[in-house]
């Protein structure tokens, strides 16, 4: 290979150039056979994508074989795979994965089976790839940008409803603002350093005063645009119309994918370009983190629909998300990366149950809400159970692997000395467990719903039920191999 | 078999889950042979722990340790000492006889109540076992879970209300706890370089006093919710009084022990210097004597036969508490003992209650009266649990009131005098809810044709009146088994005392 496209670099791009070029086959593909054929093809699409995503674990498998521990830069240092990308990319193909299995029912009974939705979903994932492995602010960029307007377009997805919509045009405006304050953020930085590279950024920052005003300008922006990318208060008012809008597949898929992405994105620039700037953005990421769970749970409260439900407490993971980083230390980072992990398979199952409650019968008479969870106990004993672990796991209770995320987070907090944080933490565990249980108590102690909605199990549905399910149980139980699977990505 | 017989009694219940959910969930008799097969079979094997049980030994027996969570610390550790011992057999006990109490008090999503009853007894177990702190914890949690279910499900009126304040107050304890053992945890790995949960080792964790009162106070407030200590009892008469007879029985003889376990355990051992800060001791003490007397106060104030017995248990923990500060050998081993002894008569008050109301679907005393003429048997029986709860000579109340006031009285005569107030008003309270009841004309028609005890209530019962009476007469073999270990945390905190 020649000097401008290297032998790293070739395996560096790989899975980015599997998801891709599967996405974009996927997205022309109905284009070129025209609807009505691309229809009755929908299973070969289905089975297409799921290629995709075998060809990207097989790449990714292939990196991890050949770094064995250490850093591969590539395109002279504007992308860097190590373990810490590398786990990522492993929860976003999990994110994807079972994303896509409980979209082909969900989408059939929409009647929106368009084969652009798969094509989409691994094109968010190849710019997810980007935000995990980008040490270059521009690579960093195009990465935020294609897995954003893949998100605007899946969001808005079921074209027919208004609520779609309105969350589409919602999240695309706030987006795009988001997205402008970061480039915005990126150019006073690349004026501090006179480099987009993420290195000689963190180089230029060591050397000047703290104090410069230009630099903490181009902080405070950039931190903005990213605490809104990881919807933290008071950053988050998109998120629960987006969430609540977006057809529930999707739903999962922004509230752990884009999730994790972001938060990627955001240990990589707070620990090294940034991290000179401590003292700096640790105060703003403390407030934040508060406002955050504060904010999310209290709200979470008084909701009645249960992806608005779910969104709000979306909002207070984050906030327990950025407590591990205002820790810092080796146990808050490990904490970020399992938290990071749980809530991925967790949030990811909570929301295929409330996808599973829209079916065949009742088609588009669910909206959701509360009440159409009631009685699921009785109508549907194993997804109500698997729930009720799903929402223990999310509230951080042991024996389910939430419990394991927040333990990390309330470690590095008594190991770094904040000590009202870490109680102000604990309870509002408390606090949620009382809207986590809301749900349980409707699914276990209500009434079956009059307009009974009968839950729509497809083999895809139960495949990711199970996938989610194990995870969920597995890492409660027996954490140990992914504990240091964490640990591992960790080590740079 | 013999070196795992702890761990196959901890997890028999978690195995005899699986051929439960088998069962078709209409088939109800099967269903609940097989829940009370299991508890019997955990009883029965918990037998040979009593018996094999060495009282001269020091330390820890039946004990298994394996790897669990390496890369953090944690490890499966368990072992029982004479403490747990009694625990362990009380449990097993209860949760076998509380089961056998639903047989035809739970009628309907019988399959999903005694998978629930298999749970928590595994998880109570769990937590008498446990010499791990990450172990115990995650079974300190576990036993919350199907707790909430069965108040919520199967309880009565107000029983929605009542999980979730149950769950909620106990979980907010609880995860203040796990920040006083993570800070055990940290303080540990900063003086040894080891990080581990291993009970054994953090004992030797040395703490400046801010760090040691910080844990131990975050433990406090996850025992003294769950014992429950004034003023964190609000929740108890809701949950005890709204749960299902089984769920009041299990909440009242195991879960409050857990409480109570906890302060001897971790608590005093722990952090010595703390626990016996006299500030401390009277603090706990003053609340305690709160408990006691303001329990029984209310206890005379009620219509509710059910909420009686609910606040007759905030009275007699306060002495179990009062005798765990009292922080010597009578008071630690009385507040053991009487743990016991509350496990024994208040869930036969409970188990009473459940007899009248399955019958006649009230818990209103008024509703009742004259009773002994209608149901002699269920009078006797009533009776022997009053006395044993209003601690009678001969029967295991005196015996553990007994002690706990010989241990409170040596540091303190006003305690004594204040705590023996208590026995007084429960003498009041009980006898006059007896007579309310039982005694005197039938005042409703209605209660005539009510029927006495039938065999299966017979069998409920008896094995817990013959444990008061043995403690009663001959407590010597449950002082014998601990001996050693309250012997032990004595010393422990009198070193810490400066």
């Amino acid at each position: 290979m020649s000097q401008f496209y290297t032998a790293a670099d070739n395996l560096a791009l790989k899975p980015a150039l599997a998801l891709a070029s599967f996405g974009c086959v996927i997205l022309l593909l109905e284009f070129m056979l025209g609807r009505a054929r691309a229809a009755a093809a929908r299973q070969w699409i289905l089975g297409l994508s799921l290629t995709g995503l075998a060809v990207t674990a097989w790449t990714l498998w292939e990196q991890q074989q050949a770094l064995d521990g250490r850093r591969l830069t590539a395109f002279s240092g504007a992308i860097s795979v190590d373990g810490f990308a590398l786990f990522f990319n492993w929860i976003f193909l999990a994110a994807s994965l079972v994303t896509i299995l409980i979209s082909y029912r969900y989408l059939e009974i929409e009647g929106e089976e368009q084969a652009e939705y798969y094509g989409l979903i691994l094109l968010a994932q190849c710019g997810m790839y980007f935000l995990a492995t980008g040490t270059d602010l521009i690579t960093i960029f195009v990465g935020l940008e294609l897995m954003s307007l893949s998100f605007y377009i899946l969001v808005g997805f079921l074209r027919g409803e208004r609520r779609s919509n309105e969350a589409a045009l919602k999240y695309f405006l706030l987006g795009v603002f988001s997205s402008a304050l970061m480039a915005y953020g990126f150019s006073l930085l690349f004026g501090v350093a006179g480099s987009t590279r993420l290195k000689d950024i963190a180089t230029a920052i060591q050397s000047r005063d703290l104090h410069d005003p230009i630099l903490l300008v181009g902080l405070a922006v950039t931190a903005v645009a990213l605490l809104f990318k990881i919807s933290a208060v008071p950053f988050h008012m998109w998120a629960p119309d987006a969430y609540e809008g977006a057809p529930t597949p999707v739903t999962a898929f922004l509230s752990v994918g884009s999730k994790a992405a972001s938060f990627a994105l955001l240990l990589r620039f707070f620990l090294e370009p940034l991290g000179a700037l401590r003292d700096a953005w640790q105060p703003l990421l403390v407030a934040v983190a508060v406002l955050s769970m504060t904010a999310g749970n209290l709200a979470a409260i008084t909701q009645t629909n249960l992806k608005r439900l779910i969104a709000y407490s979306s909002i207070s993971h984050a906030g327990y998300i950025l407590l591990g980083l205002v820790a810092g230390n080796e146990t808050g980072l490990q904490g970020v990366a399992v938290y990071v992990l749980v809530y991925t398979f967790t949030n990811l199952g909570a929301l295929l149950v409330v996808a599973a409650l829209r079916s065949k019968v009742t088609g588009r008479g669910i909206e959701e809400d509360l009440n159409d969870i009631s009685g699921l106990a009785q109508r549907n004993p194993t997804y109500a159970a698997l729930m009720v672990v799903f929402l223990l796991s999310l509230a951080g209770l042991p024996p389910t692997a939430g419990f394991l995320g927040k333990y990390y987070i309330f470690l590095s907090l008594i190991q770094t000395g904040h000590t009202v944080l870490a109680v102000v933490a604990t309870l509002y565990v408390a606090v949620a467990l009382y809207y986590y249980f809301g749900i349980v108590k409707m699914m276990y102690m209500g009434q079956a719903a009059e307009r009974a909605s009968l839950i729509s199990s497809s083999v895809g549905m139960r495949v990711a039920l199970g996938i989610t399910a194990a995870a969920t149980v597995v890492i409660g139980l027996y954490p140990e191999p992914f504990l240091r699977f964490a640990e591992i990505s960790l080590l740079r | 078999m013999t070196q795992h017989l702890l761990s196959i009694v901890l997890f028999l219940p978690l195995v005899g889950l699986i051929p439960l959910l088998l069962i078709p969930s209409d088939q109800k008799r099967t269903l609940k042979l097989c829940a009370n097969g299991v508890m019997l079979a955990g009883f029965l094997l918990s037998l040979p722990l009593a018996l094999q049980f060495d009282a001269d030994a020091a330390g820890y027996q039946f004990t298994e340790n394996a790897a669990w969570i390496p890369s953090i610390g944690a490890s499966f550790n368990i072992g029982i000492d004479g403490i747990s011992l009694l625990l362990v057999m009380l449990t097993t006990l209860i949760g076998f006889l509380a089961t056998l109490a639903s047989w035809s008090a739970v009628e309907d999503r019988l399959k999903e109540y005694y998978a629930l009853f298999l749970i928590l007894q595994a998880g109570m177990l769990g937590v008498f076992v446990s010499l791990d702190l990450f172990l115990f914890y995650v079974f300190w949690e576990v036993v919350l879970i199907p707790m909430y279910f069965i108040i919520g499900i199967w309880g009565g009126q107000r029983r929605l209300y009542a999980a979730i304040k149950f769950f909620i107050y106990t979980l907010a304890g609880s995860v203040l706890m796990l920040l006083g053992i993570l800070t055990l945890y940290f303080q540990h790995a900063k003086e040894y370089n080891v990080y581990t949960f291993d009970l054994a080792r953090l004992l030797n964790t040395h703490m400046a006093m801010g760090t040691e009162q910080f844990v131990f106070w975050t433990l406090f407030l996850g025992f003294a919710i769950k014992v429950p200590m004034f003023p964190f009892h609000t929740w108890l008469p809701d949950a005890h009084v709204e749960a299902p007879t089984a769920g009041s029985v299990v909440l009242a003889s195991v879960m409050l022990k857990m409480g109570a376990y906890g302060f001897v355990r971790f608590s005093l051992p722990l952090a010595p210097h703390v626990s016996s800060e006299p500030w401390v001791v009277a603090t706990i003490a003053a609340l305690s004597i709160i408990a006691i007397l303001y329990g029984a106060l209310v206890c005379l104030m009620q219509k509710d036969w059910k909420r009686l017995v609910a606040y007759s248990s905030v009275s007699h923990m306060g002495f179990v508490t009062l005798g765990i500060f009292a922080l010597n050998y009578n008071g630690i081993a009385g507040g053991v003992i009487q743990s016991i002894n509350h496990g024994i008569s208040t869930g036969m008050l409970f188990l009473i209650v459940g007899v009248v109301y399955e019958r006649r679907h009230s818990r209103e005393i008024s509703a009742y009266g004259g009773l002994a003429h209608v149901m002699p048997n269920f009078a006797v029986v009533f009776a022997i649990a009053m006395w044993s709860s209003a601690g009678l000579p001969l029967l295991n109340g005196f015996i553990g009131e007994f002690t706990i006031l010989a241990g409170a009285f040596a540091v303190s005569k006003l305690w004594a005098v204040l705590a023996s107030l208590g026995v007084i008003l429960a003498a009041a309270y009980l006898l006059w809810l007896y007579q309310r009841t039982m005694l005197g004309e039938v005042t409703h028609e209605i209660n005539r044709k009510l029927r006495d005890l039938n065999a299966r209530e017979w069998a409920i019962f008896l094995p817990l009146i013959a444990w008061a009476i043995w403690i009663g007469v001959y407590p010597k073999p449950h002082f014998d088994v601990l001996e050693k270990p309250v012997q032990a945390i004595v010393e422990r905190v009198a070193g810490g005392a400066r």
